[in-house]
């Protein structure tokens, strides 16, 4: 270890120190007063946030080839951290409001925070599974937070036990490839690969178990069947988080392994990855159509929604496009940040005590009422289902693009066909907010409201210059040595 | 090197014997024994390997640490008797079956490889000596090692959220 292998991790060595201290530095804070950590922990954010983009530019390897830093790092690392600013300022007033206001709430965000900056860094399978673990037991705990709520105990102990039964999938995965390849390291892996020196049998075995593990984290179907009842009962600040950050890490390690090291398992990996995607995709939908509650129907629209970014997986052997689906998977990502955190800021504003204001009814006579509000809601419905002028259309358009360039034109018009339905139930969000009568009861606060407007301009205003993001975003392409 | 086969094999059975009696004991008591079982073999394994301070790890932290909170939670709760699980008619035939098909599939990629497993012969006998592993640790697996303290503190935080009780 030297000095630069510091520098290289600097923005992770910030979150944690800070959280760490932050520990400390709750005993000095009169208990009525804990909002003062949410304002210090996005401090602490924002320096590693700094940090991050100072970092810009140049390609390199720390700590013995353990972490990468590149492009598609640092841009997930800047997405990372944007999100925790958000999950704070979802958190401030909410967690007071609903009677569950402890600093360590922020103090475990931070923690799995920095599990993410990890995994967007990870060039090695130990690492990957390291990372995983960091950001999952955070939000195991986070899930749990409204304890004694039923929902909220129930929600914890269903994501902590099927969350660490994948993570042994992992790590049965990244045993076999250990066995297979005599090394963990990504780059050690494709050489590996490449001089014939690995047991294909074992390494595919081995790409399986991990599919399976992460999978379960981004809530691929069939291993979705956790994120609407987690969804639902955990606490929505918390939800909104895990509902970014947990899938954007999980698509960073798959992206990260699959992409660059199993791609030659493509034989063999494509027809089930095209399967699963398909799945995905036409389940997620169909099952939101008839969802009341709009936690759970968010929760299925999160699973339509991974199943689009993994489409761009059945490319991975395709060298020639790999950029394009990985700056696709990485702009979608981004929509799909801004559009989540959007509207999970507009469910926070409707949610009063014990869980209610959580139907699609209770949304009727916002457009009457707040038209600002109700505005907001309706560009995050169009562009969770793909609309222009919105950031959702353009991620759908790159991704659809990356999969007709690899040829998969099956794969695309399923995605096509079940984003129309998609509009079935997003559309009625809307219709309901403007076409029937009703006395919504809306809570006005600062950090809400402004996350709501920040991310609504985003969303519009982002869509129209999107090529210097999209650029940026397939620059990211993982530095392999040779 | 056949004894160390032969050994190993017989090991092995055990090892499986163990961990299918620790699923099946109806009781949870003599599930937790099965299962110390079983992490003792394993650590026999360790040693055949030339791994002795895992062998050792394994005994002590596993067989030793972890199954005694095992046995404390269990008896604490009450729980020796676990009561039959009530499920759907056809989750049992529907597990038989995916499991059999499981099983198979892996007998089947295990007959037709044509490809060798590599030979572990290769490996230093020093490999999993202390010194070894130590030197390891806290040189190339540095990060690894720093990233697992910093999850223990993040669960050691999150274990004390959950039990603490508001006064």
């Amino acid at each position: 270890m030297n000095f630069s292998d510091l520098t290289t991790i600097l923005p992770l060595i910030t979150l944690v120190g800070w959280a760490i201290i932050l520990i400390l530095v709750d005993l000095f804070i009169p208990a009525q007063r804990k909002g003062i950590m949410a304002m210090l922990s996005a401090i602490g954010i924002m320096i590693s946030l700094v940090i991050a983009i100072c970092q810009f530019g140049g390609q390199t390897t720390a700590f013995s080839g353990m972490v990468v830093f590149d492009g598609f790092s640092v841009f997930l690392q800047i997405l990372f951290l944007i999100s925790g600013l958000a999950a704070i300022a979802l958190a401030y007033d909410y967690i007071k409001r609903q009677g569950i206001e402890r600093s360590e709430y922020y103090i475990l965000l931070m923690f799995s925070l920095s599990g993410m900056t990890l995994m967007a860094m990870a060039d090695d399978l130990i690492i990957i599974f390291l990372a995983l673990e960091l950001l999952s037991i955070p939000l195991y705990v986070l899930a749990g937070f409204a304890n004694p709520r039923l929902d909220s105990e129930e929600a914890a102990l269903k994501y902590f036990l099927l969350g660490s039964f994948s993570d042994a999938f992992v790590v049965f995965g990244t045993a076999l490839v250990f066995g297979a390849a005599r090394t963990t390291t990504i780059p050690g892996i494709i050489a590996a690969i490449t001089v014939g020196a690995a047991n294909l049998i074992l390494l595919m075995v081995g790409a399986a178990l991990i599919l399976i593990g992460l999978g379960f984290k981004v809530s691929i179907v069939p291993f979705h069947m956790w994120t609407p009842d987690v969804y639902q009962g955990a606490p929505s600040s918390v939800t909104a988080f895990m509902a970014v950050g947990a899938k954007t890490a999980g698509f960073a390690a798959l992206l990260r392994v699959f992409m660059a090291a199993f791609n030659t398992l493509a034989v063999d990996l494509v027809p089930v990855l095209w399967a699963l995607a398909a799945l995905t995709m036409i389940l997620g939908n169909i099952t939101a159509i008839v969802q009341g509650n709009i936690k759970r129907l968010l929760a299925y629209s999160s699973i339509a929604h991974t199943g689009y970014i993994s489409m761009v997986l059945v490319t991975i052997n395709q060298s020639r496009i790999t950029q394009h689906a990985v700056g696709a998977a990485l702009f979608y990502l981004v929509a799909y940040a801004v559009t989540s955190f959007g509207a999970w800021a507009v469910v926070i504003t409707l949610e009063h005590s014990e869980g209610k204001g959580l139907n699609v009814e209770d949304y009727a006579g916002l457009g009457r009422k707040y038209p600002a509000l109700a505005a907001a809601m309706t560009v995050f419905m169009l562009s969770f289902t793909g609309v222009p002028p919105t950031l959702g259309f353009l991620g759908k358009f790159y991704i659809f693009r990356a999969v007709l360039e690899g040829g998969y034109v099956g794969l695309a018009i399923i995605g096509v066909l079940t984003s129309l339905v998609s509009a079935y139930y997003y559309l009625r969000v809307v219709v309901v907010m403007y076409m029937r009568e009703g006395e919504p009861l809306v809570r006005k606060e600062f950090w809400l409201s402004s996350t709501i407007f920040m991310t609504a301009i985003a969303t519009v205003i982002v869509s129209i210059f999107s090529t210097p993001l999209f650029t940026w975003a397939s620059k990211g392409i993982m530095f392999i040595p040779k | 090197m056949t004894l160390n086969y032969a050994l190993f094999f017989i090991l092995a059975a055990i090892a499986i014997a163990s961990a299918l009696g620790m699923l099946l004991s109806k009781n949870a008591v003599y599930s937790a024994l099965f299962l110390i079982l079983n992490f003792n073999v394993v650590a026999i394994f360790y040693v055949l390997l030339n791994a002795p301070f895992i062998a050792l790890t394994q005994i002590t932290v596993y067989a030793g640490a972890i199954m005694v909170l095992f046995l404390f939670v269990i008896m604490l709760l009450g729980a020796e008797q676990t009561g039959r699980i009530s499920s759907a008619r056809w989750v049992k035939p529907a597990a038989y079956s995916l499991g059999i098909i499981l099983i198979s599939e892996i007998l089947y990629i295990i007959f037709a490889q044509t490809g060798v497993i590599p030979d572990a012969a290769s490996i230093a006998a020093e490999f999993g000596s202390p010194v070894t592993v130590g030197k390891a640790l806290f040189s190339r697996y540095l990060l690894p090692f720093e990233a697992t303290s910093v999850l223990l503190i993040a669960s050691m935080i999150g274990a004390i959220v959950l039990t603490k009780r508001k006064s």
